[in-house]
């Protein structure tokens, strides 16, 4: 195995290719934390030395800038990136896109500039390489893509999610509201954190009618967050033993049966 | 006599329509600092874009072609308003014909085929605002003020494109009967020469005479209409696509003026006690305390409502409409306006965008999705102005929803959302880590 705390990799003398950023969500939430482990299986069958933080990772404090707080934001901003130049970090890896995006794109004003990638980007990248082999099987599975808004609007990436359900084969359908203007499944802008406002409907409702009508076997995902959120709409809708909701690591570690431990 | 009338009239409305541009242009700058990006190239590349060829329109087909017969139409028909213009101002008649010769002939053909195109566009536009009535054009905001200001700029347009067939009609002819000098060919407007043809030659003069005021007072009144209307779009879409951000959506800046507090307050840096200048308060409140550019936001809205269409919140039945967050925005600045206009100067009235236009439940309903930020042909953002006013409801009023305080405790004290101790973070992953 190829993963260890940043603070073995530093005690010794070592370091890892990638540091995996976990996030909150895959830290703690037990449907979230089988997508890291998906994921990490995958870092170890391309043979990626990789990394975490562990308990010296906290909040990137995204759901405190977006709910005003700018303070507390800094304060944890810059304690991570203290703790990220300690150990000398240069490439990070997240599995949510709101880490994702504060990393690459808020981090560098407070001083802290890396190279930062979502898994299904690093993903596609260790296919590219060669590195992650696929095999010849091709999985006929209805999947529709939910793109999460932090990935795809606020960044543009929506081709390395669908890149990765092609090369499982899957045929990708697209809901009517779908890429640059996509749905939010409701969970940003510390929204998952609070009830929401009064209103006929909740949007995790709204958007997973809409991937329930194209009847999905599979619905991905790209985010802890849209992971809930539409986790609960299927359950909500009675769909469950229709419609599975998995994000993109899950499906190709599964794929190439990397099982679980 | 007619040129004096003219020229004090065509001089009249150029100095007023300045005034007001003056005043909008203070008005906007009363907002902050604004950090706008400094490639020159590349904001220009966005401005020809979505600007000049309106690359965003396109998401809607129908409404992009209709659009675009309007504006292209109204550039077309400027090089006429530059012939009327010289005309009134010199007393001849069709000054430009001679020197011009067969482009003249072209000018005349192309600016009649846009004027049909901008009529039927105008049409349209009309028909599916007032008889489709299209959701988007009849949420709680469009009433009163902003359907009637859409209805006078497509009525005037549809008026005006009339005042210029019926012109060139019995300029034709006029022509014809030889009273006129043979110029120009009116493939259009021929068409209604029949309407006129029972006329005689004074009354046919008069009518010609009367179109060309009427067209040109129109032009003279519409332009002084514009700084009160969103028709303002026309000039300001300019300004608003090329200050526009250039960067990702996601990214938020940070609050510049914080930084060397906290840095201070985690001991990263060395205590200096001589940064003690007063801080400014954080967040916005008011107009005032938001930027120029999000104040140019608000003065090049289109009222168009494509922004709302998409935002979730607005979907499923919340309060909030980021159409409606542009709208308040400005409706606050015409207060402000208003006041430099009759005091010269801005004294604070007791009133704020915050509470007295824009309700906390409206901001807490945004996800920041960014969907209203993309879906704005002119490079609105809303999200921007909702952050701000957020961040003064936060970090000077104390308002936070409970839910959210409890958050910044969570995060304040574990370092997560959730009261998990930081040292299970790794716990996911004990079976696959060496040590
Ligand atoms: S960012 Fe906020 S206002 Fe804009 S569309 Fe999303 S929820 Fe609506
Ligand atoms: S903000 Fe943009 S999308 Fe929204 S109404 Fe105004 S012009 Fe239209």
């Amino acid at each position: 195995m190829a993963g260890k705390l940043l603070s073995t990799w530093a005690a010794a003398s070592e370091k890892p290719e990638i540091l995996y950023w976990v996030g909150c969500a895959a830290s703690f939430d037990d449907r979230a934390q089988r997508v890291a482990q998906a994921f990490v299986r995958l870092l170890e069958a391309a043979g990626v030395r990789w990394g975490i933080l562990g308990s010296e990772e906290t909040c990137t404090g995204d759901p405190a800038k977006r709910a005003g707080n700018d303070f507390l934001f800094q304060m944890l901003a810059l304690q991570n990136i203290q703790t990220l130049k300690n150990y000398e970090v240069q490439e990070i890896v997240a599995t949510c896109p709101h880490c994702f995006n504060t990393l690459k794109n808020e981090y560098p004003q407070l001083g802290g500039n890396f190279k930062v990638w979502h898994h299904s980007q690093y993903l596609v990248k260790l296919i590219r390489e060669g590195r992650l082999r696929l095999t010849q099987d091709r999985k006929k599975e209805r999947v529709v893509f939910h793109d999460p808004c932090y990935l795809g609007r606020a960044n543009g990436e929506y081709e390395a999610p669908r890149f990765l359900l092609r090369a499982v084969g899957m045929s990708a359908i697209e809901s009517p509201r779908s890429k640059d203007f996509s749905l939010c499944c409701g969970a940003g802008g510390a929204q998952m954190f609070k009830e929401p406002e009064p209103g006929r409907k909740d949007i995790n409702i709204e958007r997973t009618e809409e991937l329930l009508s194209l009847s999905p076997q599979t619905i991905a995902v790209g985010c802890p967050f849209c992971m809930t959120m539409i986790t609960d709409g299927v359950k909500h809708l009675g769909a469950t033993d229709k419609t599975r909701v998995r994000d993109i690591a899950e499906i190709l570690a599964e794929y190439l049966g990397l099982s679980e431990t | 006599m007619s040129q004096v009338v003219f020229g004090v009239v065509l001089g009249v409305s150029i100095l007023v329509f300045a005034y007001h541009v003056k005043l909008l242009r203070r008005t906007i700058l009363l907002g902050r600092e604004a950090s706008v990006s400094s490639s020159f190239s590349q904001s220009f590349r966005q401005m020809l874009k979505y600007a000049l060829l309106q690359a965003r329109m396109l998401d809607r087909p129908v409404a992009a072609i209709a659009h675009w017969a309007i504006y292209v139409g109204f550039l077309v028909v400027n090089i006429e308003v530059v012939e009327i213009l010289l005309d009134g101002l010199t007393g001849e008649h069709r000054i430009l014909a001679p020197y011009l010769g067969g482009f003249y002939d072209a000018v005349m053909v192309i600016s009649e085929v846009f004027m049909v195109l901008v009529f039927i566009a105008a049409v349209v536009f009309l028909w599916r605002r007032n008889v489709l009535r299209l959701p988007r054009f009849h949420t709680a905001e469009m009433r009163g003020w902003p359907p009637l200001d859409a209805n006078i700029i497509l009525w005037t347009e549809i008026a005006l494109v009339l005042a210029l067939l019926i012109m060139n009609a019995s300029e034709q002819l006029l022509q014809e009967r030889g009273i006129y000098r043979r110029v120009g060919t009116f493939p259009i407007s021929q068409w209604l020469m029949p309407i006129l043809e029972r006329m005689d030659n004074p009354t046919l003069i008069g009518v010609e005479r009367a179109a060309w005021w009427i067209h040109i007072l129109g032009i003279l009144a519409f332009l002084n209409y514009i700084p009160f209307s969103k028709h303002l779009h026309i000039f300001l879409s300019f300004p608003n696509t090329y200050y526009a951000s250039l960067e990702p959506s996601g990214k938020l800046s940070s609050l510049p003026q914080l930084t060397p507090v906290v840095a201070e307050a985690l001991g990263l840096v060395e205590t200096n006690s001589t940064s003690s200048e007063a801080p400014s308060s954080l967040g916005a409140k008011d107009v005032t305390d938001l930027t120029w550019k999000n104040l140019l936001d608000a003065y090049s809205c289109t009222e168009c409502g494509r922004c709302t269409a998409v935002c979730p919140a607005h979907i499923t039945g919340k309060k909030l409409s980021p159409r409606k967050i542009m709208m308040d925005t400005r409706d606050r600045l015409e207060e402000i306006k208003r006041q430099l206009y009759k005091k010269g100067k801005w004294e604070p009235d007791g009133k704020a965008l915050l509470g007295d236009y824009i309700t906390p439940e409206e901001l807490w309903a945004c996800t920041t999705c960014n969907a209203c930020v993309r879906a704005c042909p002119v490079l609105i953002n809303p999200v921007s102005i909702i952050l701000q006013l957020r961040q003064y409801l936060v970090m000077e009023a104390s308002q936070a929803p409970e839910t959210i305080n409890v958050l910044f405790n969570n995060l304040e004290n574990n370092g997560s959302p959730w009261a998990f101790p930081s040292a299970d973070r790794g716990k996911w992953a004990e079976k696959l880590l060496e040590s």
